[in-house]
């Protein structure tokens, strides 16, 4: 009678011990000094801005509507946008003021738009994240985030169709990840092989629901199989691993080796929005465990270790961050609203009209 | 020139456009080496290749959206719904991007989205759909729908130059049954504005799409019994031509809404709530939808039949508006 204890008995192991792995680490390499200093000054002036916005100017009943903030996720967005080069097009999520700092978008700007004012970039038709400025390769995104993989998928075959060697990026939460788009934009750059680059900012929490109730699969860097693509899942609060990681992907899409699949694992060191109080649903030794591997706190300590930056610059630069926030704010709350009558514009071409943001 | 039909001036209005501009280009499922379900685009991937002629996957959403994200990198996409029936996949991406962005941030949708519209052809519910209104109700959106040769080539090329989203629909009824000569130079019908088929003194009918045609045989029947109607084929419905409508029925008094679309939420109900807003005094009965009626499009014969307006729909209600 054959054995019918599971004890192999000679045959092969077990599938799952011996299959390759579905999905790559972040690739080893070296970070020029330059590279990585600029990243954390991106990144510190990313949590200032944030910070302003959430902390002060939200709780000061200043900011009307939502908030949303990339507390503690500044590493994904800084990193990988300074991987990018002029020409490139970016869609963001809500998460990733980083990447509209490390980009260029002004202070002023920014925060005249969640001020609803007359000088933010959707000139009060639209506010808190939802900017944008094609003249930095950003797009305003919708709130059905997943839009944006079709639309960063178009984009890179236009670059590919043209023979442009830019690429074309999107970032999104790992909730955005169970929507139809996303699949349909990525299986279209796969097909295409056009230069572009998806991000999940997987911060384990998509509102109050947690990653086991978003996707079953074991890790969403192993889909990258299923479209024939690369995948990375990659330490989201590790600037470095994000900016190797990054840079890497970049290459392959600007050179014609066709789309990559990041996972950046992080955490969402905040509620949903500014209203939403997560302690209800996160358990609070999640925080304390996450709040322990904050992504600023650790580069800046690594950077002083490794000589990259000194006390002085240090100390320097956070007064020049806090300043040149008060300026904008102080700027941004001066800026007249924009004049009722306003809501009827834009809404078709008008040659009358300004052209804004590209 | 000889004459073409319909479906050849749609074809040759891509054909021009392509030729003029090389930022146009072609995206849709089938469109390429095979020339599209109905050979619409049968030619255009042997004279302009891969890259101008884009044969896609079945993702419609994610066609509409790689067409704003190559619109937003200066190229002119004409998407191909392979029945416009299926545009209701590609909802999110027409409504929330394509018809907001300028609005939101002042950068412009170039795209045009065209496909196959209507039945009357043994489609049954998914492929004998009208949508327009899904989108009329879109501010940001424009949509057109052709009902000559003339005008699918002109309106055509006018979507395809238009810096904003048009929803282009072809009455796909029409594709082979209707043919006529037209101008060998280049002409644009503009979006916007309709045009009086037949002018008329008792009635105006503003219609659009196949049941042009049903208006016009009514009008040659009721012509007989002394009612003459003013036929509008408006050609456009969002924006549509208020202006005719308005100067119509102050001349006539009476005006029939007639469209292949369902009543509630039909373009005939906007058109009747500004006409009596404007024009109130002038109406000398009330103001008359002929409509299929509010149910999806049903196949078989019988039925289709009974949901399709005909011109003895027409008549008979022509007849009530003169006895008012």
């Amino acid at each position: 009678m054959p054995s019918r204890k599971s004890d192999n008995g000679g045959k092969p192991k077990a599938a799952a011990e011996t299959r390759p792995k579905l999905w790559q680490d972040a690739p080893e390499g070296d970070v020029p000094a330059e590279t990585r200093q600029r990243i954390l000054y991106f990144m510190k002036l990313t949590r200032e801005v944030d910070d302003r916005i959430e902390r002060k100017l939200y709780r000061q009943g200043k900011i009307l509507g939502g908030v949303y903030t990339g507390r503690g996720q500044e590493a994904i967005s800084v990193a990988f946008t300074c991987a990018l080069a002029e020409g490139d097009f970016i869609v963001p999520s809500h998460r990733d003021m980083g990447v509209y700092i490390a980009r260029g978008m002004s202070l002023y700007r920014i925060f005249a738009q969640y001020l609803g004012r007359r000088d933010g970039p959707a000139r009060g038709k639209d506010g808190n994240m939802h900017l944008g400025d094609l003249r930095l390769g950003l797009v305003s995104f919708v709130s059905m985030l997943a839009d944006s993989v079709p639309i960063v998928a178009g984009a890179a075959m236009a670059f590919k169709f043209r023979k442009e060697p830019r690429v074309a990026i999107t970032f999104g939460g790992e909730g955005a990840t169970s929507r139809g788009d996303w699949h349909e934009g990525i299986n279209l750059a796969s097909v295409q092989q056009a230069p572009a680059i998806f991000v999940i900012n997987n911060n384990q929490y998509a509102y109050s629901t947690p990653a086991r109730e978003q996707f079953h699969c074991e890790t969403l860097a192993a889909r990258g199989v299923a479209y024939g693509i690369p995948g990375y899942r990659v330490d989201g609060n590790d600037p470095d691993a994000v900016f190797r990681t990054a840079r890497e992907v970049v290459e392959r899409a600007r050179t014609g080796g066709g789309p990559s699949l990041v996972e950046c694992v992080t955490a969402r060191m905040t509620g949903h929005s500014a209203h939403d109080d997560p302690s209800h649903y996160v358990p609070k030794e999640f925080f304390e465990e996450w709040g322990k591997r904050d992504p600023i706190e650790h580069y800046t300590q690594r950077l002083l270790d490794e000589k990259v930056i000194t006390p002085a610059w240090l100390e320097e630069t956070e007064i020049e961050i806090k300043k040149a926030v008060d300026l904008a704010v102080t700027q941004a709350e001066a800026c007249p609203y924009p004049e009722p009558e306003e809501c009827l514009t834009d809404v078709y071409y008008d040659p009358t009209r300004p052209v804004v943001n590209q | 020139m000889a004459a073409i039909t319909f479906l050849e001036a749609i074809r040759q209005a891509m054909l021009e456009e392509m030729r003029r501009d090389e930022r146009v280009l072609v995206m849709g499922e089938d469109v390429a080496n095979y020339g599209g379900a109905f050979k619409v685009t049968q030619g255009l991937f042997e004279e302009f290749g891969p890259t101008r002629v884009v044969n896609m996957p079945i993702a419609e959403s994610a066609i509409v959206g790689a067409a704003i994200g190559m619109s937003m990198n200066g190229m002119l996409p004409v998407v191909e719904m392979q029945f416009i029936d299926f545009i209701t996949c590609a909802f999110d991406q027409i409504t929330s991007y394509a018809a907001k962005s300028r609005y939101r941030w002042g950068v412009g949708v170039p795209i045009v989205i065209r496909g196959p519209s209507s039945g009357n052809v043994h489609g049954g519910p998914f492929h004998s759909a009208n949508p327009e209104m899904y989108f009329v109700h879109t501010p940001g959106l424009k949509v057109v729908e052709p009902a000559t040769v003339y005008d699918a080539k002109g309106l055509l090329k006018a979507a395809i130059r238009d810096p904003d989203p048009v929803l282009y629909l072809e009455p796909k009824y029409l594709y082979r049954r209707i043919k006529d000569e037209i101008p060998a130079d280049d002409y644009v019908v503009p979006i916007g504005k309709g045009v009086i088929r037949k002018p008329g003194r008792d009635i105006t009918v503003a219609t659009y799409g196949t049941m042009l045609y049903v208006a016009l045989e009514s009008a040659h029947q009721l012509e007989r019994e002394g009612i003459s109607l003013e036929i509008i084929d408006l050609r456009s419905l969002l924006p549509f031509d208020e202006d005719m409508v308005m100067t119509s029925v102050k001349k006539t008094g009476r005006l029939i809404l007639l469209h292949e679309d369902t009543l509630t939420g039909g373009l005939g109900g906007e058109i009747a709530a500004r006409v009596v807003d404007q024009a109130f005094l002038y109406l000398e009965a009330p103001i008359k939808r002929i409509t299929a009626p509010d149910t999806p499009v049903p196949f078989a014969p019988p039925l289709e039949e009974f949901f399709l307006p005909k011109s003895s729909d027409v008549n008979r209600v022509a007849r009530e508006l003169m006895a008012f």
